[in-house]
Formats: C-alpha cells, structure tokens, sequence
C-alpha cells in the first residue's frame, strides 16, 4: 500500500487504520491532527479508518507551550 | 509674458481628512489644507506614512492631522489611532471577528496586536487566573494577580483600543462549548498551553466549521533560534505557527521573546486572512 504521508510517499505490506499507522510512526493519537485526502479526520474516527492504497495524509502532532 | 486662461470653473478632487471624506481643489496641497483645518497640528500622515514636508495631494489620499498631546473626541480616535496604518486595511481589518483559545502567553499577545490593528470583535476564552509565573511571558501587570484573565485582558484591551468589542468566556474550552464561544468569528486562533488540548481545539473546531480558519500554534519554547519560527500553511484552512518541535519541558521553559514572536506570526496569519492574503 502506497501513502503519501506530509509529502512523501511510503510503502506499507500490511493494511492499517490509521490510529495504526499513528502507533506505527510513533505518534501520540492525544496530540495529533489527521488530515486524510484533504479533509480533518475527527479524531474518534481514527480507530475506524482504514488506510488504502494512494491516500494522502497530512500529520501535525502538537508541542506543548503557550 | 505669461497667460493663465480661466476655464471658468476649478476642479475639484475627493480626499479623506481624518476620515471624513472632504472636497479640495485639484492639485492642493497639504500644508494650505492644515492651514485651512487643523492650524496647530504638529503630525501630519498621509497615506499611513509621516510627512516632513509639504506636497501636493492626489484623489483618494487618506490624510491624518494630529496636535500632539491633545485627547482627540471618541468618533477622532479611531481614524487617528490607524493612521500608520497601509491605507485601506482599517476598513476591512474592523469587519473581522475573531476567537483567541486561551489568553496565556500567546492568546494575551495576540489579542493585543488584534487590538491595535483595529480588529472588530475578539472572543476570548480561558478559565485560569494571573498567577506571578504567568509575567515573564504574558501581556498582565502585577496588580493584576489574582483576576481572571479574561477580565484582565479585557481590561487592557479597552485601554489600548476602546472600538474593539471583546466577548469573554471565563470557561474551560472544550468539544462540547466550543461553538457557543466561536460559532460567530471567522478565524479562530489555538492559544493553548497544552499539547493534547491544541489538538483538540484543532481537531473540533475544523471538523464543526471546515469553512472557517484555525491558526495554531507549536514549538515556541525555550530562546533557540528566532528564525526557526514559521508560519506553515498545513490545509487550506489550517495554518501552524512555530518551530514545529521545540516543546516547553524539564529544562526547557517558556519566554517572552520566543513565545511573543510565534504570537505575532499568528496575528499577522490572521490579518492576512482577513485581508485576503495566504498567511506566511
């Protein structure tokens, strides 16, 4: 399966949702902000959603500090 | 010899004189007008840049008058205040309206640029009081210890521009609330301390309202480098301000400078926006 993940394009043997893939890259889901195919993906739907082939994903995890 | 030929009647042009729009002769000039109107105006600003010298005027020219040290009437002070600025953008920048979540070390700065620049409305929310550890970084005086700083902010907001009408909510933000606080700005801007509470003012706010604007902010801490500070388009309606990494930790703080420089890229973002310009 072919992401293309904050600009870059990555393989992946296995399917995955994509609070897997968060886990996988190591990602906070708490933190994160998913934009999947160019719309927010609200965070309770992370668990549900299954990654295909071609989807872009933008992945902003947040710092803390204000 | 010379010949002046009379035409039989002067032409005239349209100017703005402290805003109010005004009739003069073509190809007047700004002294003869100061003469004319403000005799002991010391300040003179045409098209939001100070005039030293005399010059002839053009249609459309925005020109300010100020007598230094005169408190000018309430309906003066607004075109005197957005003097300096570009011409133009004070009559759009006071149409806007726009949320700060959390009125800590950036939302306190970004309330106040919003302010000078004339914004219309701000919706405030924070729940939290002035402690002494907020003053390293935050827009609040010492007498102001123990205030909400919503009213705190509020406070400071009508003395620096008493035309921006301020909503507070001294509240807790959360997924439930956010609408009843930010269902009527435009832009909404991410001023949280807490990483897991940005992303869930981020991730609410764009689900709820994906035609309306979040800008965010991460990575502001500690005194690296000022240039490593971005403002980064991430979708079409999400812009992120910050280095993107550098998190307030263990031995690593939070501080004026570097926390005031990510709060201004945000309302500069904002002002862009509203000016219908791509933030950066």
């Amino acid at each position: 399966m072919q992401l293309t993940i904050n600009g870059n394009v990555k393989e992946y043997q296995d399917q995955l949702t994509v609070l897997q893939l968060l886990q996988h890259l190591q990602l906070s889901q708490e933190r994160v902000v998913v934009e999947l195919n160019r719309e927010i993906l609200s965070a309770d739907l992370h668990i549900d959603t299954e990654l295909k082939s071609g989807d872009t994903l933008e992945l902003v995890q947040f710092v803390g500090g204000g | 010899m010379a010949v002046f030929l009379c035409t039989g009647y002067v032409q005239i042009m349209l100017i703005y004189l402290n805003e109010k729009q005004i009739e003069i002769k073509n190809g007047g000039h700004l002294y003869a007008l100061r003469e004319q109107n403000k005799a002991d105006a010391d300040l003179l600003i045409v098209n939001g840049y100070p005039a030293s010298t005399d010059q002839e005027l053009h249609a459309g020219d925005h020109v300010t008058m100020i007598q230094q040290g005169e408190q000018p009437s309430a309906e003066e002070l607004e075109s005197l205040m957005m003097a300096r600025h570009t011409p133009g953008v004070h009559e759009k920048v006071k149409q806007g309206c726009v949320g700060i979540a959390g009125a800590g070390g950036l939302g306190s700065h970004v309330a106040i640029a919003l302010a000078r620049v004339g914004i219309g409305q701000l919706n405030i929310a924070d729940f939290d009081i002035v402690e002494p550890s907020n003053l390293n970084r935050q827009q609040y005086f010492i007498d102001q210890i123990g205030m909400p700083k919503v009213h705190a902010l509020r406070d400071n907001l009508q003395r620096i521009n008493p035309g921006t009408k301020i909503k507070i909510f001294n509240q807790k933000v959360t997924a439930e609330n956010l609408a009843d606080f930010f269902g009527d700005v435009e832009i909404l801007v991410e001023a949280f301390d807490a990483a897991d509470q940005k992303a869930m003012l981020t991730n609410t706010f764009l689900c709820n309202f994906p035609e309306k604007y979040l800008v965010a902010a991460s990575g502001v801490a500690g005194y690296e480098a000022s240039n490593s500070i971005r403002t980064t388009k991430v979708t079409e309606h999400f812009y992120l301000c910050g280095d993107g990494i550098t998190a307030a930790e263990p031995g690593r703080g939070l501080m004026a400078p570097r926390v005031g420089i990510a709060a201004h890229h945000q309302a500069n973002a904002v002002l862009q926006l509203l000016l219908n310009k791509v933030p950066g």
